[in-house]
């Protein structure tokens, strides 16, 4: 392939990544990586750099969509991104010296893990009215808008989900995605944030984060230009193109094949890293 | 709803605003710098199965800047990419600013030791 057909067919598969994972929440990353090692044979490390600057252009693109909304809390946001930004250094440094097949075997299990949270029914965590000291004295709670007017919560288990928070940072700077999943789970499951204050918060600590490991990418070699310029652009078209489209479709049977796409790509990503072609 | 909490998202909508305008400017300068490239190197057969790192004048800034002055395709993606890397970096000095003027001291640590990470990691990891 020459440099051309090379731009207009990652552009295309990027848009399509963007798209899906706008409509279903998983991130456009998550299947980014996978699709360029696995058909393309793009090196590992150039398609972990490409994918990371296309993660903060969708963070950073629909961040004031999110914010009109009413539900993040960038106190919230803030201090965790402490712990999110130094776990994505700590990635992005791990990720120089870790062999490549190592990385593919940890991005398959991961890629596993999220279609598991994804495809499980949302367990509903019951509502705390006592507010937890630490939380209170970082200024943490909050309301978000209701059918019934303003709704206040109480934040709880800083620690746990700060530590959570470490983990998801250092997934983010090794693999290059946004690991939105986890960012969910932290504040969702840990610290018992409402479902969609986890949501919105978590998309814009997403770019942070990866704005975190993305220099060190950046100045280690690790961001071709020639690769990134397609992946970006599209991965952003199509996310731009599936915000719009979400609140029309119905994503059920979207979110099932979507899912089922990446256990395969999963599974085919720890195969390649266990037999050492990646 | 406390008073904080208005001003905070009255701060975060301006700075949503923004990034939307930072992103856009750094796709087009993307764009651009793509076009270059594909007009000059299209029909050279793309090779990215090996790994070789990028040569120094695509890593560090300085290079990148001088690349893009000569109106060199690859410098200026690489040029808008930093745009790009830089939107949520903004997105955190302003929230530190907001801050600041709420005399919320706690969160303007917060924010300011978030803010360091990010610089040591554009400019200090190389």
């Amino acid at each position: 392939m020459n440099n051309l057909e090379f731009s207009l067919v990652i552009g295309v598969c990027s848009l399509g990544a963007g798209f899906l994972g706008a409509l279903t929440g998983l991130g456009g990353g998550v299947a980014l990586v996978p699709l360029l090692t696995l058909l393309f044979h793009v090196d590992i490390r150039y398609a972990i750099g490409a994918s990371l600057v296309s993660v903060i252009a969708t963070s950073s693109g629909a961040a004031a969509a999110y914010v009109k909304e009413g539900f993040t809390n960038i106190r919230i946001g803030m201090f965790l991104e402490i712990a999110t930004t130094l776990g994505a250094l700590l990635g992005a440094f791990l990720a120089l010296m870790v062999p490549t097949s190592a990385i593919a075997i940890i991005f398959g299990a991961v890629l596993l893990f999220s279609a598991y949270l994804s495809g499980r029914p949302q367990p509903v965590v019951p509502e705390d009215d006592h507010p937890d000291l630490l939380a209170t004295r970082l200024g943490m709670n909050g309301s978000y808008p209701s059918l019934d007017g303003p709704r206040s919560y109480y934040v709880h288990r800083v620690p746990t989900g700060f530590s959570l928070m470490f983990g998801a940072g250092a997934l983010s700077g090794l693999l290059g995605i946004g690991s939105g999943a986890v960012k969910v789970l932290a504040m969702d499951q840990a610290m018992k944030i409402p479902f969609k204050v986890s949501t919105t918060t978590s998309n814009l600590m997403i770019g942070v984060t990866a704005a975190a490991s993305a220099g060190v990418y950046l100045n280690r070699g690790y961001v071709d230009p020639g690769l990134a310029m397609p992946v970006t652009l599209g991965v952003l078209a199509g996310s731009l193109i599936g915000t719009k489209v979400l609140v029309k479709t119905r994503t059920r049977w979207l979110r099932l094949v979507f899912s089922t796409v990446i256990v395969l790509l999963g599974l085919e990503m720890v195969y390649k890293g266990v037999s050492g072609h990646i | 709803m406390t008073g904080n909490e208005w001003s905070d998202r009255r701060v975060e909508s301006i700075v949503g605003n923004l990034l939307r305008v930072g992103v856009t400017l750094a796709g087009c300068v993307v764009l651009a710098g793509g076009m270059i490239f594909l007009v000059r190197h299209g029909t050279q057969p793309a090779h990215y199965r090996v790994f070789l790192g990028e040569p120094s004048d695509l890593r560090r800034l300085r290079g990148i800047i001088h690349g893009a002055i000569a109106l060199r395709g690859r410098a200026i993606i690489q040029l808008g990419l930093i745009m790009l890397i830089a939107t949520p970096i903004a997105r955190v000095a302003f929230a530190m600013f907001g801050f600041a003027e709420e005399k919320d001291r706690m969160y303007v640590l917060f924010t300011g030791i978030v803010l360091v990470i990010l610089l040591y990691s554009l400019v200090g990891s190389a």
